[in-house]
């Protein structure tokens, strides 16, 4: 990245006492995941033909990816939109958008029936069916990750051009010159990618038809979608930025968060505004004050992001850090539950289908973000991602 | 497969009228599998053929329309040029044969005396029995006494139509000639009944041939007719059965339903009492030349009972009442909510909640300590 940002990696030892309870916690749900991978989908899940998708599909894969929009939103408002003051987040986003894809595509290898056949995506592109919404969601997914790790790549590569001689070293001699030079397609294929693949997990469920409830379901899916992961993207840098400065003792970017909260409080309440009119428009607003399980859901998302939306542009919280910890945790609550609600409490495959995932499923979940945190504490030890402890004004 | 035997007389035959040997097992392949026998019995009709061991087939034409013979002439799979050339020996055809009066009965005498207890008699037409059978002559011959002479030294006895099969329309009410199906004259006989009207010439090529090939019959129901075509009923099979199922009828020719190809029970289709393959084995490969398959309800012609007799719009019982199998069960539980899982759940949301909820509180603290 340029060369006017400060990016140190963090000191201290990797193994606190934090790393080994979640490598505790990720050490037994492997145990659960070689259970998943021997006996079957059956065994460790509480799928059914109803509900082919669960909890993996709707939190892992589908939230997963909008959690790690991050690097998406920043990048957009960055590159697209020339906001250059908010270049020092970029690369901690980016982070977390590799890692956040990357477990992704661990939990869709639990996910899917045959993983072991997921290889002849790629590798087959004269038999792909181009008018698969789902074709599109992988290979933009699979893309995207490669992308996301390139863009990264800078990073590693400062390191390595720093250490000893050997293998890194020359490894990074050779690829960061070429990395650098095309950072730019690499930008822009980053922000084409996640448009594309974003949308696309809106349409998988508009695709579903009348099998999901009249309060998600609407034309306007894809679009909602895409506006959402924006609004998740910015919140999750918050919320990272917030935790890793005071976990690691790094100076907060209260000032520029808060500027960044108008932007996402404004992107979350054009989303709530959208929906709220076009179920209006749809004439689907009857179905919000019936008594079901599904109007609950869409009034506690809803609440969460109008309350989230309107604390990010009221100066009185979007100004501390408890502001806007408090705002972007409700705009990343309000997210997820709205990824989940479409993708399963919406979803009615018919009569007498259940589904709540089982306590394996649960686990297995929490494990796979379990493991995202310990890359995640890893990387920001080893490789220079956060921004300085020392302001780059000062350094430079 | 064998090498062609090019010098084998048969061989040179075929070299004669333009044909490969090649062609010829082609043909009787694809004859072999249009009747519904193993591709490997087309390859034995022409090893048999090839050393001249067709069987000789004696075609009786009585109270008919000759529409079997129409239909028969104009199958492409074998077509009749190669069944009658190839597959084969037809000695006797009145229509078919260009011989007539004198020269026609004397070929019909001379087949029969070479061919004693080995030919196929096919027999199409009702027989007239009042009046001791006057009412049907050839050759100053009653139908009566040239069916007994012919079809008593025969090898095999094949009714091809509804009308030998039972006695088809010269039967209908009133009957004037007491016509009558050809087993009923040849009683104690087995006489395979291939009714129809006109029968589905496949079915007549699969019982030739396999006789022709085998020297066997094909297994047959009470009625005589073979179970490989006649063994389900119509609407077993039928394209448009969804529509049953489903309710969607016809009410009316010409309504929206029948534009949408729903079923025509309701406009008396016999298909639900009626045997037969028409819906899987088209007429002369033309796929949807049959009744229903134009839009017009099945009117039974294989069945003596339906045939003829009950009205055309008159609806019919269901023979074989079958529900539907795709129908899901009325309540049938998919998966279960553990309360252990919703336990841990709750505790994981729970978890998540106060964690998010004792980090905003540090970090205001904190704040407040900055300032």
């Amino acid at each position: 990245m340029s060369a006017h940002d400060r990016h140190e990696a963090v000191a201290g030892p990797i193994w606190t006492p934090f790393f080994k309870v979640v490598a505790l916690i990720v050490g037994i749900t492997v145990v659960l995941m070689a259970r998943r991978f021997t006996l079957g989908l059956g065994s460790s899940t509480a799928l059914s033909d109803g509900y082919p998708w669960g909890l993996w599909i709707a939190f892992d894969v589908v939230t997963g990816t909008a959690l790690g929009c991050g690097g998406y939103a920043m990048a957009l408002l960055v590159y697209i939109f020339n906001r250059g003051k908010y270049h020092p987040m970029v690369r901690p986003a980016l982070l977390t958008s590799a890692l956040g894809y990357t477990t992704a595509a661990v939990a869709i290898h639990l996910d899917v029936g045959r993983p072991l056949y997921l290889y002849k995506i790629p590798v087959s592109p004269m038999w792909w069916n181009l008018n698969s919404a789902l074709l599109e969601v992988a290979v933009c997914v699979m893309t995207y990750i490669v992308v996301l790790w390139l863009e990264i790549s800078p990073a590693f590569f400062e390191k390595w051009e720093r250490g000893p001689d050997g293998f890194f070293k020359k490894l990074a001699n050779t690829f960061h010159p070429i990395i650098d030079k095309i950072m730019v397609p690499l930008m822009a294929l980053g922000l084409l990618l996640p448009t594309m693949h974003q949308s696309s997990l809106g349409a998988l469920m508009l695709l579903g038809g009348k099998k999901v409830h009249g309060l998600w379901h609407t034309p306007l899916l894809p679009g909602l979608y895409l506006l959402s992961c924006v609004g998740m993207g910015y919140a999750v840098v918050a919320f990272e930025s917030i935790l890793s400065s005071r976990t690691y003792k790094r100076p907060r970017e209260t000032r520029m968060l808060a500027s960044l909260a108008g932007v996402t409080g404004w992107v979350v309440l054009i989303f709530s505004g959208i929906r709220l009119v076009d179920i209006v428009l749809r004439g689907k607003a009857a179905l919000i004050f019936q008594p079901t399980i599904q109007s609950l859901f869409f009034l506690v998302e809803m609440a969460a992001f109008v309350v989230g939306g309107l604390m990010l542009v009221m100066p009185a919280f979007r100004n501390t850090a408890a502001g806007q910890f408090q705002s972007a945790m409700l705009v990343i609550f309000a997210g997820t539950l709205y990824r989940i609600d479409t993708y399963l409490v919406a979803y009615n495959p018919g009569p007498n289908w259940h589904y709540f995932p089982s306590v394996p499923e649960m686990l297995i979940t929490v494990g796979v973000i379990g493991l995202e945190i310990l890359a995640y504490v890893v990387i920001v030890k080893t490789f220079p991602i956060l921004r300085g402890a020392t302001p780059a004004q000062a350094a430079s | 497969m064998d090498s062609p035997k090019r010098n084998e007389p048969r061989s040179k035959l075929f070299e004669d009228r333009g044909v490969d040997r090649r062609d010829f097992i082609r043909v009787c392949t694809m004859a072999a599998v249009a009747v519904g026998l193993p591709a490997s019995v087309g390859v034995k009709w022409a090893e048999a053929a090839a050393k001249g061991l067709k069987p000789s087939v004696i075609w009786l034409h009585f109270q008919e329309c000759t529409g079997c013979t129409e239909s028969l002439l104009r199958t492409s799979h074998p077509a009749l040029a190669e069944l009658i050339l190839d597959l084969v020996s037809l000695d006797y055809h009145e229509t078919l044969f260009a011989a007539a009066g004198y020269q026609i009965e004397d070929a019909l005498k001379s087949a029969m005396a070479a061919n004693a207890g080995k030919y196929i008699c096919v027999v199409e037409g009702a027989i007239p029995t009042k009046d001791k059978g006057i009412y049907c002559k050839i050759g100053g011959r009653t139908a009566i006494d040239i069916l007994n002479d012919v079809a008593g030294k025969a090898g095999a006895i094949i009714a091809i139509g509804s009308c030998a099969s039972f006695g088809g329309i010269p039967a209908a009410d009133p009957n004037p000639t007491g016509a009558t199906g050809a087993p009923q004259i040849l009683a104690g006989k087995t006489v395979v009944t291939l009714p129809g009207c006109p029968a589905n010439p496949y079915n007549f090529l699969g019982t030739a041939l396999q006789y022709a090939t085998f020297g066997t019959l094909p297994a047959l129901d009470d009625k005589g007719r073979p179970r490989f075509a006649y063994g389900r009923v119509i609407h077993e099979d039928c394209p448009r059965r969804p529509h049953f199922d489903a309710g969607q009828f016809v009410q009316q020719f010409g309504d929206e339903g029948h534009r949408n190809g729903w079923c025509l029970y309701k406009m008396g289709c016999k298909g639900p009492v009626t045997h037969a393959n028409c819906s899987l084995q088209p007429f002369c490969e033309v796929p949807g030349a049959w009744p229903i398959g134009i839009g017009h309800p099945c009117f039974g012609c294989t069945e003596q009972a339906t045939a003829f007799r009950i009205p055309l719009h008159t609806t019919v019982e269901i023979e074989h009442p079958t529900p539907p199998d795709t129908y899901p069960p009325i309540k049938a539980d998919h998966g279960r909510i553990s309360p252990v899982a919703a336990g841990v759940g709750g505790l994981i949301a729970g978890a998540l909640v106060g964690a998010g909820v004792v980090a905003s509180r540090k970090l205001a603290a904190e704040a407040e300590k900055e300032e």
